[in-house]
């Protein structure tokens, strides 16, 4: 519990801030700000208002290098969440956010929230959320507590995802002994809005009302946001208080009400914003902020679920299932009888002022009368130091796999959790209410049917903490080219992306540098392939016991396919089609999964990616699959070749006869820009004008489910029907 | 003929029986609040999947007393037809217009996966379009799907006829691989698979098609009785 509330002066000399990870320095620079010594309540807005979590403070330097903006980009980061128009009137909007502190510490509710947390910001713009995709890490199952993250952390994002009635379509699951006690949860929200229908979190118009809604504040997730801005170790255990509890149906009833006020009553609403990281103070103080506005509100008008709670838990906790909009005056009522109809609290508890003061008054005293600014744009922004961490100086000698059996390295690689089939996983979300699922869970990319046009979006997740572990820099360019070449073979345009950037901490030079580096290499891909960075988050400090996590960026892609009937899948479609490979393969198995398959961890450092290759490749299959000559397309990408040929057989079980010019072993190998292609015979010619020499014709498919392959240095062949065992037990046989 | 489809709070698969009525079936569809209290006007009523009220308590076990049911259970005693799919089935047992329960897969998870079905009874006024012995595949997404009813209640649902779907590949523990079944009087359906999801080839099946085109042939049968 707190301690009885400390006066000013008390403040100065006992530093209790020094607890909410708040420094001494960045005390006195608030000071320095408002002009006077802070009461208990403005010190702790400041620590949760200055905290990376809402502030960036550690990692503006390195967003501000994204690239945010092309001509397609409705509104970039700032918001709730990244627009991007896709013609017919209409927009896409998406953003992902991390939750991987609570997650880690209460795994059901971690993840459920960071579910409804990530909702809350596409509705909030005025979009329908149409898609949820989670990009998990977790350490090796052969851990306890790792088999029990993974079952409560999908039961978490099942619990509240089902509920809602949105489908869970995508996302990736892989595991590394680095997110040991620090698993990683991004969860993405993709929402489809009319572009006259875009909100912003703007509370502007003096007199204009600040509307409350949604569940009642209680003591859960206090100043969650400096939580997720500390470390972990194994001495603390006392954080629980600090995790939220998500109400699925209440964020179900306040979406449709909150659609419904977006929808239909455009001139009453001037904003509206999601109460997230550090709740009340947050929304409240960004959104006067973002108008220039002041601000006044009366927290004991605010609805609470428990007795006796201060003006500092009341602004901080971090309850679920709240909103908070901006209503032009005199048409309160009116707004409130919406929600009303949906059985949930709506409340005025304040106003827009002339101005810059936020002001709180709690039991008619005043508790906080400060500048909005000392709250957000004047919060420190911190240029890191960077130093190549020892590891890139002198990495290890390059990685040659000697593979004496072809058959079993196969098998035993479809096997490996990272490789093998998330099914179990997956088939706990519901993957096709609202009736638009096209391609389901387990593909590259999922894809979903617009409605009344004729058009459709792919979604996909990427992340490779190996690959940016080994070269943050070339890691970085290879988790937005490995987006980008997901959604192109199912036939989409890639549009843009959202991210979250998983480190450590990033005081740390060699951590910064992590950051730094891998930002570069992102911003490069995205300018190539023209997907600019609209939304996305940071989670700095994903540390135990001063290890940090392998620096994990996590991409989230969003495509646009014009015509449905050029939807492209992965599966082989019938025996007798031809097998292509484009794009080269060299020997690249540094960070691959046949380096951790053999040796039990990663080293060596990453061939530089062409990315204009890539991108070329990109077109040249696009103008394939749009001449309708493509029968089915895969990405090549952890496990190589081998493992897309698997995944590309196993659902029909349609084998293949291909013939390679490399030693067997480079089949393993995870060099990027590579496609795995399939061509009805007839459209040969066709084909192979398209492709020129990017694309090399492998083999045919076969109706035997099995695959038999040709190397200069032996000839091998593996069944379907083992593949898919090893496959299928990866994960429910080391689960039980 | 016209449908209603009851939205209660938490229902959220309202608005996909509403598009595979209205926009496949061609068959004019309303949402219609839980907080109504008549139906005067529909010739078939559905109750949708989701979680009502939040499935706190139980599964449906809130949605009974919302105003609409009373007027459910009217329009049910008068021969009306009624389809409750997923979380509407296990309104409809709750409310005592279906017999039986629904517990907790026995995986204690939620599934979503298609589920091959056998059609057992293709003289219903729901399964009629489609031939006697056909196998369709039907999406699944629930948690509490498990079908459990008393020995004397399983005799009476096998002599009656009453099971209309069962499961070739039982996925969730139900007796009997029970999938759906009707009242004594024949009128009202429950059912876990969604047939909503299967309308569309661009969705992969056109097999849950047939339940709305078998209400069409049942009433356009009834309207020429009339006439006559």
């Amino acid at each position: 519990m707190l301690q009885t509330e400390l006066s000013p002066e008390q403040i100065q000399t006992t530093k209790p801030y020094r607890q909410w990870d708040m420094s001494d320095a960045e005390y006195d620079r608030f000071t320095a700000l408002i002009g006077h010594l802070p009461t208990f309540t403005e010190v702790g807005l400041a620590s949760g208002m200055w905290s990376e979590h809402c502030a960036y403070k550690y990692s503006k330097p390195v967003l501000r290098q994204f690239w945010t903006k092309n001509e397609n980009v409705l509104m970039g980061p700032g918001e709730g969440a990244g627009v991007i128009r896709i013609g017919d009137g209409l927009a896409v909007v998406f953003k992902a956010e991390s939750h991987n502190h609570p997650s880690a510490v209460e795994p059901y509710e971690g993840a459920a929230t960071g579910v409804g947390g990530i909702i809350r910001d596409i509705f909030s713009i005025g979009a329908k959320p149409i898609a949820i995709l989670d990009s998990l890490r977790f350490g090796e199952l052969t851990d306890p507590r790792t088999r029990q993250l993974l079952d409560q952390i999908v039961a978490g994002i099942a619990g509240y995802g089902n509920a809602i009635g949105i489908p869970t379509v995508g996302g990736e699951t892989a595991f590394d002994n680095a997110y040991a006690r620090n698993p990683l949860v991004n969860a993405m929200c993709v929402g489809i809005m009319r572009e006259d229908q875009l909100q912003k979190g703007r509370a502007a118009g003096i007199g204009n009302a600040i509307l409350y809604v949604g569940a009642k504040t209680g003591r859960d997730g206090i100043n969650g946001a400096s939580f997720a801005s500390g470390t972990f170790s194994d001495t603390e255990d006392a954080d629980r208080a600090a995790v939220q509890v998500g109400d699925p149906f209440m964020e179900k009833l306040l979406t449709d009400a909150c659609l419904k006020v977006t929808n239909e009553h455009q001139d009453a609403l001037v904003g509206m914003q999601d109460m997230g990281a550090a709740g009340l103070v947050s929304s409240s103080a960004e959104m006067a902020a973002k108008a220039d506005s002041g601000m006044a509100l009366n927290l004991d008008l605010v609805p609470q679920r428990e007795p006796d709670m201060t003006p500092f838990e009341i602004m901080l906790s971090e309850s679920q299932e709240r909103m908070l909009l901006c209503i032009a005056e005199g048409h309160e009522q009116e707004i409130i009888d919406i929600f009303a109809g949906y059985g949930l609290d709506a409340v005025v508890i304040g106003r827009v002022t002339p101005g810059h003061a936020y002001q709180l008054t709690h039991h008619g005293a005043t508790v906080c009368d400060i500048p909005v600014s000392a709250l957000t744009t004047d919060a420190p922004v911190y240029h890191q130091q960077s130093t190549m961490p020892v590891r890139l100086i002198a990495p290890a000698d390059d990685f040659q796999p000697v593979i004496t059996d072809m058959n079993a390295a196969w098998i035993e690689l479809m096997n490996q959790p990272t490789m093998a089939s998330k099914a179990s996983l997956y088939q706990r979300y519901d993957a096709q209410v609202q009736t638009n699922t096209v391609v389901l869970p387990g593909s590259d990319a999922a894809v979903l049917r617009i409605k009344g046009t004729k058009r459709a979006l792919a979604l996909t997740t990427d992340s490779n903490g190996r690959y940016i572990y080994l070269d943050p820099y070339q890691g970085g360019a290879m988790t937005v080219a490995e987006a980008a070449r997901n959604l192109v073979a199912s036939g989409a345009t890639p549009l843009g992306i959202t991210d979250c950037l998983n480190y450590g901490d990033s005081t740390k030079p060699e951590v910064f540098f992590e950051l730094e580096e891998s930002a570069k290499g992102m911003t490069a891909a995205t300018k190539v392939f023209n997907t600019p960075v609209i939304s996305g988050n940071v989670s700095l400090y994903n540390e135990t016991n001063g290890t940090p996590i392998y620096p994990t960026p996590m991409v989230g892609m969003v495509g646009l396919i014009e015509d449905c009937s050029t939807i492209t899948t992965q599966e082989f479609k019938q025996a007798d089609d031809l097998v292509y490979v484009v794009g080269q393969t060299r020997p690249d198995f540094n960070g691959s999964e046949i380096q951790k398959m053999i040796t039990g961890s990663i080293g060596g450092r990453l061939a530089p990616i062409d990315l204009h290759v890539e991108k070329a490749h990109h077109d040249l299959v696009l103008a394939a699959i749009r001449t309708h000559l493509v029968t089915a397309a895969h990405d090549l990408s952890e496990g190589g070749l081998l493992a897309a040929l698997a995944e590309m057989g196993l659902p029909k079980y349609i084998g293949a006869e291909l013939q390679v010019d490399i030693p067997t072993s480079w089949l393993f190998a995870e060099t990027p820009g590579r496609f795995l292609i399939t061509v009805r015979p007839e459209h040969q010619a066709a084909f192979d004008d398209i492709m020129g020499d990017s694309a090399r014709l492998l083999g045919r498919t076969v109706a035997a489910p099995q695959f038999t392959i040709q190397a200069p240095n032996r000839t091998f062949t593996t069944t379907i029907a083992a593949l898919e065992k090893s496959w299928e037990d990866g994960i429910p046989c080391r689960m039980k | 003929m016209r449908a209603a489809v009851i939205t209660f709070p938490g229902s959220n698969c309202d608005e996909d029986l509403q598009w595979a009525l209205t926009e496949i079936s061609g068959i004019p569809a309303d949402l219609v609040a839980a907080t109504a209290t008549t139906l005067t006007g529909y010739d078939a009523v559905f109750l949708p999947g989701g979680f009502s009220y939040g499935d706190y308590l139980r599964s449906g076990a809130i949605a009974r007393f919302s105003p609409i049911m009373t007027a459910v259970k009217k329009f049910a005693a008068a021969g009306g037809f009624v389809v409750g799919i997923c979380n509407g089935f296990q309104i409809l047992t709750e409310a005592g217009l279906l017999p039986g329960t629904l517990q907790w897969n026995t995986s204690l998870h939620f599934i979503c996966a298609p589920a091959p079905l056998e059609i057992v009874n293709s003289d219903t006024p729901f399964t009629n379009a489609y031939p006697a012995g056909t196998t369709i595949t039907l999406p699944i997404a629930h948690g509490q799907g498990n079908y459990y009813a008393d020995p004397a209640t399983l005799v009476a649902l096998e002599t009656n006829h009453q099971i209309i779907f069962r499961y070739t590949d039982n996925p969730n523990g139900s007796v009997h691989d029970i999938a759906g079944i009707t009242n004594a009087a024949g009128n009202v359906l429950g059912m876990m698979p969604h047939p909503e999801r299967a309308m569309e080839t661009l969705l992969g099946s056109t097999d849950g098609r047939g339940v709305f085109q078998s209400l069409i042939h049942t009433m356009e049968g009834a309207g020429s009785n009339v006439a006559n």
